[in-house]
């Protein structure tokens, strides 16, 4: 025990030791982080900041996202076929792909299927021996993606080949499998773990193939990495990661200024202008893969009908939510999804903002005196930072077409429970960031028959629009796939079950001296591939 | 003495299973659960909830809930993270040494400062010198802390480039951190300037974290001060002839400092909740941002835990604080 324990901390030493010296000698990124992650294993999470100090430094999936794109490109799959009836997909295994060493672990082998089947395999079996490692391990992810209903098996043909054989065609299940609950973990350590009893360790110390290893933690504080000198796909630019957690965007500004970090998400819209004027500071920006509604309960008179919801729409003045709400850091939406996904429907023409020709037809439709209620979320969202303003704004719109609104809003939890029930009143602001870069990801989870009750909160099932995207899901042609989206898109605009409002513009202010990054379409932070100027 | 001990500490016992139903109960009373919140937008069905809050231990009845927990606080378990899944004991202690030497950094700077400050205002009463400090202290009583740390961070460290923005000491070093204070450790770390770095990185924080207690603590030895000096034995010692320092110094301020004494153990909560917002501006890794976060997410063991740690603590100050009546003055020992 005492060898042990010995051994471990001279080896934290020399770990400390390599780390001292070559931060002293070597190029070391800096990036302000939002938050602290609550755990190393992606699959137990679900939040961005976790993914960001995570599965983005350490791990890789079988199928990545190309820097900068949703494009699904090879990852530690070289290629892979999927069989003519959509249900089979074999992955063709990369060799050679080395893991990380830690304290306490070195790998004796490379990546091979094993890790494949192990990293699934517990998210998928509940009486896996990893299955529930932790408490509360609820791989809420994994099953959020409707993963245990598609996934019929999963076979390791041989160490480098593994098939997944599905229960139905899903066209998204590539996309799917580059999310970061698919990050793929070393089995032999998983095993080391079990054997010495430290199975909680997996959540704490992570061991992967990606471009970062993992060099240590101090809760709340710093997440230290160092760049895997063995990479598959080549060693980083950068010698050192860090990310220094700062969770207030004020004091974020002031560190980047100070020169104390070099990247810093997130930054409070005021102060957009003084970064933009910082001639030490980039200031990147791009489209958030989000979009921001108002769903109506499309259950419930009088908003079951059609022309009250094409009325209401009408009434709201976007360009005011914009400058109010967005501080000129968003677009108005016309359609479910942003226009920077694949198969955005750029032909679909917007509801014109007119009141008075809301106010003909609200009483076209004998919807005289009306009294309603706009649900205000408690929180703030990238695709709705203020929806209390928000709220305010279209009450005010409404006003002027006879309409009074009553604005509620509960706590984040009972907000989004209430908001699911079929009989709900009134309107609900939310809203949705994209996954996985799918436009299924948005129309069938957020407008599907199969989401009434749930994620659907206009609670709209109509059936022309659902036979579109359920058959969108089952082809495997991406242009096929295109027109039926676009054409959904189209249904919904004339059926209007949500007032689009707006997608946000998301920022990422750096110092001029950081090269290469780019901003992900997701939303996520990653470091692969960028380097800095000494 | 011995008995007053026993009694106080019998005291405890109720005082802490009050504390206990407090902790347990006020994180349940808000709306909301940590399953909802765990699912978030993308929302979960009625079969997945019922898993999970079962997988959780919610679903049972809530003295059944109660009872395992007071069990499990008997032997030293205060549960897991429904979050980050470690054991709370460990987070807490992980984080603590981190708030408590803000907090005893930014109580020294408060005495230091707040004592010598009433004595010399009560001394010199109704002198400009009284005026600043009084007006000055009641500033510093009425200042918001964010605003207030903020604004330290933009001219000391934005401006003038004199103190670092925040963390606990530069990220060039790193070493292993045995006793968790980052004073002790870095000049334990052998590193040429990590304790420069520490000392460097814990000056603002303490002086926000110092602000209010400072200007309550200075107030308070004012007003004592006053009373004090016009009691009939400061007026016997000066007629005796002696000193104004002696006079000051020896007679009045050792009776004046009881109920600064008691001010100063009240502090010890004023600080702790005032770590909230220090460590929150200065990204201090301590308990408060730790409960606030938990509180965000509906974490319950973090929440009913860390609550409890940190009424045990306060709990064990105020206590001291009664103890050291009887050290500072003999009229009120405990016999």
């Amino acid at each position: 025990m005492i060898i042990r324990r010995t051994m471990k901390i001279a080896l934290m030493g020399v770990s400390l030791a390599m780390f001292a010296a070559s931060a002293a000698s070597a190029k070391t990124l800096v990036y302000c982080s939002e938050g602290s992650p609550e755990g190393f294993d992606s699959a137990l999470y679900t939040s961005g900041t976790t993914f960001d100090a995570a599965s983005k430094p350490v791990y890789n999936r079988l199928v990545e996202f190309k820097r900068g794109t949703t494009e699904v490109v090879p990852g530690l799959a070289e290629s892979w076929e999927v069989s003519e009836d959509g249900l089979e997909y074999t992955f063709n295994l990369r060799k050679g792909v080395k893991f990380h060493s830690v304290d306490g672990f070195a790998p004796t082998r490379d990546f091979n299927a094993d890790d494949v089947i192990y990293s699934f395999g517990r998210q998928l079996d509940e009486n896996h021996a990893w299955n529930s490692y932790t408490p509360g391990a609820s791989w809420e992810y994994f099953n959020g993606m409707s993963m245990p209903d598609l996934i019929k098996e999963i076979v390791k043909v041989d160490d480098h080949t593994v098939k997944f054989v599905l229960t139905r065609p899903e066209a998204p299940m590539l996309a799917n499998l580059a999310m970061d609950f698919a990050s793929v973990m070393s089995a032999e350590y998983a095993d080391q773990l079990e054997a010495d009893g430290k199975m909680e360790m997996m959540n704490q110390v992570p061991v992967g193939t990606g471009p970062f290893q993992f060099v240590g933690y101090q809760k709340d504080a710093v997440i230290r990495y160092q760049a895997f000198a063995d990479y598959w796909d080549g060693k980083q630019p950068i010698d050192n990661l860090i990310f220094a957690i700062t969770t207030d965007a004020s004091v974020r500004l002031q560190k980047l200024k100070a020169g104390e970090c070099h990247v810093a998400p997130y930054p409070a819209p005021a102060d957009v202008s003084d970064i933009k004027a910082d001639a030490n500071l980039n200031l990147m920006e791009q489209e958030g893969l989000n979009v921001g509604y108002m769903a109506y309960n499309t259950q419930v008179a009088p908003f079951d009908n059609v022309k009250v919801r094409k009325a209401l729409n009408m009434a709201i003045n976007k360009q005011a939510i914009l400058d109010a709400v967005f501080q000129g850091a968003g677009q108005a939406a016309k359609n479910p999804i942003p226009p920077t996904m694949w198969s955005y429907n750029k032909a679909v023409e917007d509801d014109a903002f007119d009141p008075e020709a809301a106010k003909k037809m609200l009483e076209e439709a004998g919807v005289t005196d009306l009294k309603m209620k706009i649900w205000a979320m408690p929180v703030q969202r990238p695709y709705n930072p203020n929806a209390r303003r928000m709220a305010e704004v279209i009450q005010a719109d409404f006003a002027k077409v006879g309409v009074e609104v009553e604005i509620v809003s509960y706590e984040w939890g009972e907000y989004l429970k209430r908001s699911k029930e079929k009989d709900r009143e009134g309107a609900v602001l939310l809203g949705w960031t994209g996954d996985n870069g799918d436009p299924d990801n948005f129309l069938a989870v957020l407008l599907g028959c199969d989401g009434v009750g749930g994620s659907n909160r206009a609670q709209w099932c109509h059936q022309p629009f659902e036979d579109l995207i359920q058959k969108a899901k089952t082809i495997s042609d991406k242009d096929e796939r295109t027109k039926l989206y676009e054409e959904a898109q189209v249904v919904f605009k004339e059926q209007a079950p949500w007032a689009t409002i707006a997608h946000s513009v998301v920022f990422m202010p750096m110092s001029t001296k950081v090269s290469g990054y780019v901003m992900d379409p997701l939303g996520g932070h990653r470091f692969d591939g960028v380097d800095i100027a000494e | 003495m011995f008995r007053f001990l026993i009694g106080r500490l019998a005291l405890l016992v109720p005082t802490f299973l009050g504390v206990t139903i407090v902790a347990f109960g006020f994180i349940r009373l808000l709306p909301g659960d940590p399953v909802l919140l765990l699912a978030g937008e993308r929302g979960i069905t009625e079969e997945r909830y019922n898993q999970l809050m079962e997988q959780f231990g919610f679903s049972r009845p809530i003295w059944e809930q109660y009872f395992d927990y007071l069990v499990g606080l008997l032997q030293g378990d205060l549960g897991i993270s429904i979050v980050t899944k470690k054991p709370v004991v460990t987070e807490f202690f992980t984080l603590f040494p981190a708030t408590a030497e803000l907090a005893l950094c930014a109580i020294i700077l408060a005495v230091a400062i707040g004592i010598p400050a009433g004595i010399l205002a009560a001394v010199k009463r109704g002198s400009f010198f009284d005026q600043t400090i009084m007006g000055t202290a009641l500033i510093g009583y009425s200042m918001p802390i964010f605003w207030w740390g903020l604004l330290l961070i933009i001219l000391f460290s934005g401006i003038l480039q004199w103190t670092p923005v925040s963390g606990r000491i530069s990220l060039m070093f790193y070493f292993p951190q045995p006793t968790g204070f980052m004073l002790i450790d870095s000049l334990l770390s052998g590193q040429k300037g990590a304790f420069t770095s520490a000392v460097r990185h814990l000056i603002l924080p303490a002086i926000v974290l110092a602000t209010i207690p400072l200007a309550v603590i200075a107030r308070q030895t004012r007003s004592a001060m006053l009373e004090v000096l016009g009691e009939d034995y400061v007026r016997t010692a000066r007629a005796k002839g002696l000193t104004p320092f002696r006079v000051v110094g020896m007679h009045a301020l050792r009776n004046a400092l009881i109920p600064v004494i008691t001010t100063i153990g009240l502090q010890v909560g004023v600080l702790l909740a005032g770590a909230i917002l220090t460590e929150t501006i200065f990204s201090w890794p301590g308990i408060g941002k730790w409960m606030v976060d938990s509180i965000a997410r509906r974490d319950y063991p973090v929440v009913q835990g860390g609550l409890l740690m940190i009424a045990a603590i306060v709990m064990v100050v105020n206590l001291t604080v009664d103890l050291l009546y009887g050290l500072v003055n003999p009229r009120i020992r405990h016999n």
